[in-house]
């Protein structure tokens, strides 16, 4: 076998054997999407229950609460980042951190110094590798969220949005995570957590709609403390099972490309093996002429 | 009000627990125990014990643990939510 045949025949094995993965993760993939999905819709009941609650103490009371309150001056905000564990997702972990290099830049144009708080591996490998500090870094389960996390990931913003700026608490805080638009959209979205806008989306009530006089036990604004707390969790669990959602459906669609690419490379390999081969037999058989020719002229 | 029923939903941060109509729905707020029955005003309480009891439409009983969550009725709909919760047998 000539060596350029045998060249191609290894190109062909080795596009083969990576085409046996992709294939398989995007089967993997495929399949846990269901799943996440049907996770984000398991927990739309307890979220919109929680922001129908706090919408009613909201706008009903008027307390004034210091998760609600604008502070005067915003020095420093944190910044929630929903990345993955793994790559081999395409665009989706860069897409994020692209959003938010955006928003960190947006905010030191306003004067104020950025903080990070990271989720996923990859958010992390981007930061150690530039060797920027984060504030804490949360890693491994990013495909199969669990509500402690959120719960631990709410507590930690939470203590250092009460903490005082002069501490080295921060005044604001956005998480920025993939939405999950479709199977095949996903787009990177920021929202601004602390303080809150109370209420935005899911499930505001129409204009005609009156909230009912609501009684509070004990008085609203206890109601209030314990609510708010339970609100960010369920927004910050929300964003991480979309987040989830968004990752299996990113990662779906960069390996079926990546096996279909596969699948070209084979069918291109294979027509130049096909030609080596036959230019192989060519030659071979213009030498046997060409040697049978000699032969039989120097009797 | 007309409707005699409590539409009860009681959930939980992953899931919805359990959905349907009642008769009554008994609680323990942070201000003691407290008893809903059709018709009962807008409420919204934040629970103390965990434990919610219901009794169905047909006067069957329902336990459900639903302990740190808050309770909210308007228009006789009844939401249980909690962190975790989950019925007892």
């Amino acid at each position: 076998m000539g060596a350029q045949l045998r060249v191609y025949r290894q190109k062909i094995r080795s596009a083969q054997t990576t085409k046996k993965i992709t294939r398989a993760m995007e089967l993997i993939s495929a399949s846990r999407i269901q799943k996440a999905q049907a996770r984000v819709m398991q927990s739309t009941p307890y979220s919109r229950a929680i922001t129908r609650a706090v919408s009613a103490v909201a706008t009903y009371s008027n307390v004034s609460h210091i998760l609600t309150t604008e502070p005067e001056k915003i020095q420093r905000a944190a910044i929630v980042i929903l990345a993955s564990d793994r790559g081999l997702a395409g665009a989706f972990s860069s897409q994020v951190l692209r959003e938010s290099e955006q928003l960190a830049e947006l905010l030191r144009e306003q004067g104020k110094e950025v903080v990070y708080f990271l989720v996923g591996r990859k958010a992390n490998a981007y930061f150690s590798f530039r060797q920027r500090p984060a504030e804490r870094v949360w890693t491994g389960g990013t495909d199969q969220p669990v509500f402690e996390t959120a719960q631990e990931i709410a507590g930690a913003v939470l203590e250092s949005f009460l903490r005082d700026y002069a501490d080295g608490g921060v005044d604001e805080i956005h998480v920025v995570y993939n939405r999950f638009v479709s199977m095949v959209s996903q787009v990177p979205h920021v929202v601004r957590m602390l303080p809150l806008e109370v209420v935005e989306g899911v499930d505001e009530p129409g204009e005609d709609e009156v909230l009912p006089l609501y009684e509070f036990e004990p008085e609203a604004d206890k109601v209030l403390d314990a609510l708010l707390p339970v609100y960010i969790e369920s927004r910050i669990y929300n964003a991480m099972l979309q987040s989830a959602a968004s990752e299996h459906a990113s990662r779906q669609r960069a390996m079926k490309s990546a096996s279909d690419n596969a699948d070209k490379l084979i069918r291109d390999y294979t027509r130049l093996a096909n030609n080596a081969r036959q230019s192989e037999i060519t030659q071979q058989i213009s030498e046997i002429v060409g040697g049978a020719d000699a032969l039989s002229s120097a009797k | 009000m007309a409707s005699s029923l409590l539409q009860v939903s009681v959930v939980a941060a992953d899931q919805e627990v359990w959905s349907g109509a009642a008769t009554m729905v008994v609680a323990k707020t942070s201000e003691g125990e407290i008893g809903i029955l059709p018709g009962h005003e807008p409420m919204l309480a934040i629970l103390a014990g965990g434990e919610v009891r219901v009794t169905t439409e047909d006067g069957s009983k329902i336990t459900a643990n639903a302990a740190g969550g808050f309770l909210s009725v308007e228009n006789n709909n009844v939401s249980v939510v909690a962190s975790a919760a989950e019925l007892v047998a």
